[in-house]
């Protein structure tokens, strides 16, 4: 079964890390996802730009709107995601709970429907 | 062959003792919980028919599987590809290999299903309600309009939370098995924490919330069953009985509630205060934790056969070990309670007042409650009045209110 693991967290907390920290933080995340692609668990993953950066389309009555912003204001923002294979919801569970920013945020695991 | 009111009321009987490994056992070898359901009641259906005119099958629970694995290929042989997201040739292969229980008892293979499904049922991943709503169905057998009056909600609403659950383990790969050695001190807690809401919930409800109490004994005496080396599973046990034990004198024939120091001793069952008895003392003996130690509470109360003769100062001393294995606010008002009993209402009055003033309990009516019964027992009434009224303005159980009210008018009177 695939997993999509969606990393969120405040991202004020990135900017109260200092560099060392921040450093840290990136080398956990980096044998972490060393870890699963050894574990053949890894199908793809990639941290995100802050939501400043976003921008949220939507199209209605043939209109296509374009906003400044994430979808919503939220506490948590998403920031980086990994699509896993699992054998089961522990197994993707297991591998969510490894997540560096598990620690500090929430990590929420979505079962991906398979067409076919 | 029986008479049919007796057949009946056995196969009602079989059906509470197999229903739960038939399940069990289908799941595991289906993959689909409703396909095993459905097979299941199919089997138990053909039983209701034929088993009156032919008698009971002198191993019934080889009878019913070996049917229910008929209805299942055959199910399975009209679906080519089901929705459930289960492997028809994978079950298919399972079905034929499953062994048919020969007349002996128990094998392995059936313990461990059952041990399967309730952690399934239970899972972390489904929200309490569900566990509860998925425990009661699949293990005990009640019928989704069954647990639906038991806690007071719409049978369609019990439906979907049913289905929602049943779809939730199906798309987001619940796995069927027991937990890892790791996981399972907290995933034991979650199980053991389900049945004992289906019991309170039975406890705290009138005659029919005894149907609810009796299902959660039944899962207390399975789990001892399949897992006998752990204590607070015991210890679980224990309690659930003790308590139970008193259900005979805890209400008047008008439905009040009648408190533990004035309740008829003489009512209480007292084989299920020797089993309660049994069971704590091996629990305790084995390790100690916080349903074992609250057994042991149950415990000194039974064995005083009036309420004088209650042991308090060792209530206490276990509440003082209850606090330190699970600090709470709920325990440290009935630990307030047994000091006003060990050392005087004054010195439980002050720990409820410290309690009140901390303000951990907002809503929690049985601490007004008792620092209302204290002020009355000390004879000071008008504080005691407004304790109540505190009490009553608060959300409580029907049974609650109008022991309340009683006392209130009570005080109101005497405050004049």
């Amino acid at each position: 079964m695939q997993y999509l693991l969606l990393i969120y967290a405040a991202e004020a907390q990135w900017s109260t890390m200092t560099e060392e920290q921040g450093a840290k933080m990136m080398a956990e995340y980096g044998a972490f996802t060393q870890s699963i692609i050894a574990s053949e668990n890894y199908k793809g993953g990639n941290r995100l730009h802050p939501v400043a950066k976003a921008t949220t389309v939507r199209v209605r009555e043939g209109k296509t709107v374009m906003t400044d912003g994430p979808f919503a204001e939220t506490k948590e923002q998403l920031g980086g995601y990994y699509l896993i294979e699992a054998a089961d919801l522990d197994e993707a569970t297991a591998i969510a709970a490894r997540i560096p920013g598990a620690r500090l945020g929430s990590i929420e695991v979505r079962p991906i429907i398979s067409m076919g | 062959m029986l008479p049919l009111a007796e057949e009946q009321r056995s196969l009602e009987q079989i059906y509470r003792d197999e229903w739960g490994r038939i399940v069990a056992t289908l799941i595991r070898l289906l993959g689909s919980f409703d396909l095993a359901e459905e097979a299941a009641q199919q089997a138990f259906s053909l039983a209701l028919e034929r088993w009156p005119k032919q008698g009971i099958p002198a191993n019934p629970r080889a009878w019913l599987i070996s049917t229910a694995r008929h209805k299942a290929i055959d199910a399975l042989r009209r679906k080519q590809r089901w929705e459930d997201g289960g492997d028809p040739d994978e079950a298919m292969r399972n079905l034929a290999q499953m062994p048919t229980p020969a007349l002996e008892e128990e094998t392995l293979p059936f313990e461990d299903d059952r041990l399967r499904l309730i952690f399934t049922c239970c899972h972390p991943a489904l929200n309490t309600e569900a566990q509860v709503a998925l425990t009661l169905r699949t293990l005990c057998g009640l019928t989704t309009e069954q647990i639906a009056q038991a806690f007071l909600v719409p049978s369609a609403t019990m439906g979907q939370r049913l289905v929602r659950a049943k779809q939730k383990i199906r798309d987001a790969g619940i796995p069927y098995r027991t937990p890892q050695l790791a996981d399972l001190p907290e995933r034991l807690a979650a199980v053991l924490l389900v049945v004992y809401l289906v019991f309170n919930e039975g406890y705290n409800s009138a005659a029919e919330g005894r149907a609810l109490s009796e299902e959660a004994i039944r899962l207390g005496r399975i789990l001892v069953e399949l897992m006998p080396q752990e204590p607070e599973v015991r210890g679980l046990l224990a309690l659930m009985l003790l308590n139970d034990a008193r259900r005979p004198a805890r209400q008047s024939d008008s439905g009040d509630r009648i408190l533990l120091e004035d309740q008829d001793r003489s009512l209480w069952n007292q084989d299920r205060i020797l089993d309660g008895l049994n069971l704590a003392e091996s629990a305790l003996r084995i390790g100690p934790g916080p349903y074992s130690v609250q057994a042991a509470i149950a415990a000194v109360h039974s064995q005083a056969s009036n309420a004088e003769k209650t042991d308090w100062p060792q209530i206490v001393a276990l509440y003082d070990v209850l606090l330190r294995m699970q600090p709470s606010p709920v325990v440290e008002l009935n630990r307030a309670s047994a000091v006003a009993m060990a050392q005087g209402y004054e010195a439980g009055l002050r720990l409820l007042d410290e309690l009140d003033q901390r303000g951990e309990l907002p809503n929690y009516h049985l601490l007004p409650a008792a620092r209302a019964d204290m002020l009355r027992r000390l004879g000071r009434w008008k504080a005691a009045a407004q304790a109540y009224r505190d009490a009553l303005a608060l959300a409580t159980p029907e049974a609650d209110r109008r022991f309340l009210e009683k006392r209130l008018a009570e005080v109101e009177a005497k405050a004049d």
